[in-house]
């Protein structure tokens, strides 16, 4: 059997862990294969490894069969392996040319930067992969799928004959992550192998030819896609079986509790993000905001949790005016936020757990008396929350920043929840876990709102919105520019309508 | 992982102090100089006899609080380098107070100490202001309000207090920490009451710092301000707060001098250098209340013992600055020597 890569029973250590134990993956040429692992499995440790950032002390690594060292990332790329980064790696300003040839510019025997050859070069790959780029387009002016794409044309054009995929569909469309999968199609055509690393079972059953799975540091080992289904992959990826569709009963909703009206927010360089928008959500429902990635939805949520000024319009809460009023006042009236951004906004990561739980409340009684702490009383809240939402932590002592992404968000909703807000607000609360931890979350949600509570979900990926809500907003250029209900639309239509188009049926329409 | 934490915030202040010592000690012996003969005589220049007692706590007192000063403002994330300047106005005000009040002890002196505390506070405000409503970085306003404080010092006490004279008269007998029978047993050194100022005040900044709601606030703020603001926190106020917090502390270091060492107040051709000295010992007591005590107290053993060096010795004074030098040097690339605790750590199991 032809294999590109192989790597071979490979073992990292880390003071204190094992981050890959025993991991084999090996890639047949022209395949595409899943690496699928929860967070923390040791996805990224392992491909640091094939990229040379990390050096294995046990196993071997094989390029078309042949043993390599590979000490640091330039011995990678000489080898053909290119790597599409989650974060895209790219100068705003640029063009796509500029961008693509930084760091192998190529030079005229005058010293000049050939500019006109390389972007001659760039669009042959273009055509030939059927990308396409425009070579000219500054960054700055294309869309994030198109970003994308400059990505692995930089892989191309250094020569790469293995592509290394690091979620990449966590920011695209329905629509584009279509085309992606269409161009990785093309790609293997050409005689290219891919490695997938991705926690979406879907995408892998419908692209993938073989799947790798690891879990907590060990290869669990390879399995060929066509002979198994989401249900055994997330059960091998997890070690227990998962449950895909989030239970509920119909929701029952009662008095508005969220009223928003002609609402107009502005970023920090004066443009209107949030152009009039009209919202409601009641006591009892799930409203989900579907949308791209910058439609003023974060503009939208800091405004209603006081984060952002208000330029003009309303938000009631309850029937009680919270327009711009402060953070802690509009927290005080009864908003809860699971913040996008758990490291920015959500937590004091050098705090620890328990210091982390009383950070909007720190003040009141029993948490402090007289302006004096109670580490006694805080603690033993911390732990009442740690045990409840099933955070796992060594200690409530521990650092928040020694904790991993499913805990940390699993302490932040404890957090909001038991406050008892009228009104939960969360901002894409499962981004980057695992599904076991989305199932813990999604199911939480669900608990708040068969209590009565308002909860208002945005979120970027189309499954969350379709299982959680109970009703959508689709969000488009700073507007709702539609209200549908999960069980009567499709992921396409709600991509049409999130890509602006104009749906005739919906109740609500762009004006 | 917080044990080894609080282990590693010891032994690497430790190690740089033993490390400085011993480059000090390879520099005397290259420059030909016995560096056993000359740590003796910085030591019995501090401890030698009581009244070397008494001048070596005298010097530990200011250091103390300007390191308190530096270290509050750092629990907030804020490089405070205008101790200097909050030095000066405190020892002005106080002074001031001391000369112009007339009034019982008791009265008397806890408002001169006040006054030196707010004047300094007034100078961490200002800064503090301009950081938290314009983003003006604190570093800079800072360093510009040492030399504002030390020419307007200047100005006052040449033109308001006396008539272009160089020293003010000295401040009254209620004003006064100095103690005659501290004096007494210390064979008549300058060591007052202030000492128990400065430890008192190194308490407060421990409970504000680790008791209370504020202190929480301020190192949340230093921590992650936008974490902070989303918790309902007010940043501005409180990057405001520990820049006037600090300021009153070093604000009372310029106090001890005026109302306990000197008794008056001199026009200044230059800094004092206990504000730049507190920065020093901020960073090697981990800006840690306790930790600023201990790093003050060996700052004042080495600046009273470098005294008895040259005459002693032989080993000139400057060298002493060197070694404290060479000791800030090893601190602030604690990461070295982390590196090598860890390495050795790893190599021992």
């Amino acid at each position: 059997m032809d294999y590109a890569i192989e790597m071979l029973n490979i073992r990292k250590e880390f003071p204190g862990i094992v981050a890959n134990d025993n991991i084999t993956i090996q890639l047949k040429k022209g395949e595409i294969h899943a690496l699928l692992g929860e967070n923390g499995a040791g996805k990224s440790t392992l491909m640091n490894v094939l990229f040379g950032l990390y050096q294995p002390e046990k196993g071997e690594i094989r390029v078309n069969g042949k043993t390599v060292k590979i000490t640091n990332p330039n011995i990678a790329n000489d080898l053909g392996i290119g790597m599409v980064h989650q974060h895209f790696m790219l100068v705003e300003p640029f063009t796509v040319t500029q961008n693509i040839i930084l760091g192998s510019e190529p030079k005229n025997k005058f010293g000049k930067i050939d500019i006109a050859t390389a972007r001659k070069e760039i669009q042959e790959l273009s055509d030939r992969y059927g990308l396409k780029v425009n070579p000219d387009a500054k960054i700055s002016e294309i869309s994030v799928g198109m970003q994308q794409r400059v990505e692995i044309l930089k892989t191309l054009y250094r020569g790469a004959e293995v592509l290394i995929f690091d979620e990449p569909t966590a920011v695209l469309t329905p629509q584009e992550i279509n085309e992606l999968i269409e161009i990785m199609r093309a790609l293997i055509n050409e005689g290219k192998s891919i490695i997938l690393i991705t926690h979406k079972l879907k995408e892998i059953m419908e692209v993938c030819d073989r799947c790798t799975v690891i879990r907590k540091g060990k290869g669990i080992g390879t399995v060929d896609v066509s002979e198994t289904n989401t249900n055994e992959l997330a059960s091998l990826m997890v070690g227990r079986e998962v449950n895909f569709k989030t239970e509920k009963i119909a929701a029952m909703p009662e008095d508005t509790v969220l009223s928003i009206q002609d609402l107009y927010v502005r970023d920090a360089r004066k443009v209107d993000l949030v152009k009039g928008l009209n919202l409601e959500v009641r006591s009892g429902e799930i409203v989900g905001i579907a949308g791209v990635d910058g439609n003023g939805q974060s503009e939208l949520v800091e405004a209603i949790t006081g984060l952002t000024k208000v330029k003009s319009g309303s938000i009631k809460l309850s029937g009680k005016d919270i327009t711009n009023l402060s953070p802690r006042k509009i927290t005080e009236s009864g908003v809860g936020h699971i913040p996008q951004d758990r490291h920015k906004y959500g937590l004091v990561l050098d705090y620890s757990i328990g210091e982390n739980i009383v950070l909007q409340t720190y003040y009141q009684k029993p948490y402090s008396k007289a302006k004096v702490l109670s580490y006694k009383e805080i603690f033993d809240k911390a732990k009442q929350i740690i045990e409840e939402y099933d955070v796992r932590t060594p200690s409530v002592y521990t650092k928040a920043r020694a904790l991993s992404g499913g805990n940390q968000q699993k302490a932040i909703i404890g957090r909001e929840v038991d406050r008892s807000p009228q009104l939960l607000i969360a901002t894409q609360p499962t981004r980057g876990l695992d599904v076991g931890a989305i199932e813990f979350i999604h199911k939480k949600l669900i608990e708040e709102r068969d209590k009565g509570r308002a909860i208002l979900l945005v979120s970027f990926e189309l499954d969350e919105i379709m299982n959680v809500s109970d009703r959508i907003a689709v969000m488009f250029d700073g507007k709702v520019v539609a209200n549908v209900k999960p069980e009567e639309t499709t992921e396409q239509e709600l991509g049409l309508l999130m890509a602006g188009s104009q749906v005739n049926k919906a109740g609500e329409t762009s004006r | 992982m917080t044990s080894n934490n609080k282990l590693f915030g010891v032994l690497v202040p430790v190690i740089s102090v033993i490390i400085g010592l011993l480059a000090g000690a390879v520099i005397m012996l290259l420059s030909g100089h016995n560096p056993v003969e000359g740590y003796a005589a910085l030591w019995a220049g501090a401890f030698g006899d009581s009244y070397t007692i008494g001048e070596t706590i005298r010097r530990t007192t200011p250091l103390i609080l300007t390191g308190l000063a530096v270290a509050f403002a750092f629990k907030t994330g804020l490089f405070n380098i205008g101790a200097e300047g909050q030095v000066i106005v405190g020892w002005l005000a106080a002074v001031w107070v001391g000369l112009a009040i007339d009034a019982p002890m008791i009265i008397h002196l806890p408002l001169a100490i006040l006054a030196g505390a707010a004047a300094g506070g007034l100078w961490g405000f200002l800064p503090g202001l301009l950081k938290a409503k314009l983003g003006v970085h604190e570093v800079i306003i800072t360093i510009m309000m040492n030399y504002i404080a030390l020419f307007v010092t200047n100005e006052i006490i040449r033109n308001v207090l006396t008539e272009q004279e160089t020293t003010t008269g000295t401040i009254a007998d209620t004003a006064s920490l100095a103690s005659d029978w501290l004096q007494s047993i210390t064979f008549y050194s300058r060591v007052h009451y202030g000492i128990l100022i400065a430890l008192f005040a190194a308490f407060i900044m421990w409970f504000i710092i680790e008791r209370t709601t504020y202190g929480y606030e301020l190192k949340s703020v230093g921590f992650n301000s936008h974490a902070s603001n989303y918790a309902g926190m007010n940043v501005s106020k409180n990057i405001i707060l520990s820049m006037v917090i600090g300021g009153a502390f070093a604000g009372l270091a310029g106090a001890m001098e005026g109302l306990g060492t000197y008794g008056t107040i001199s026009v200044m051709s230059g800094f004092t250098n206990l504000g730049f000295d507190g920065i020093a010992v901020a960073l090697l007591g981990s800006n840690n209340a306790f930790g600023v005590v201990l790093a003050g107290l060996l700052f004042g053993v080495l600046k009273e013992g470098a005294g008895e060096m040259p005459t002693a010795a032989g080993v000139p004074t400057e060298l002493v600055d060197i070694i404290i030098a060479l000791i800030i040097f090893f601190v602030a690339s604690s990461y070295i020597i982390r590196w090598a605790l860890l390495r050795f750590k790893k190599e021992g199991k």
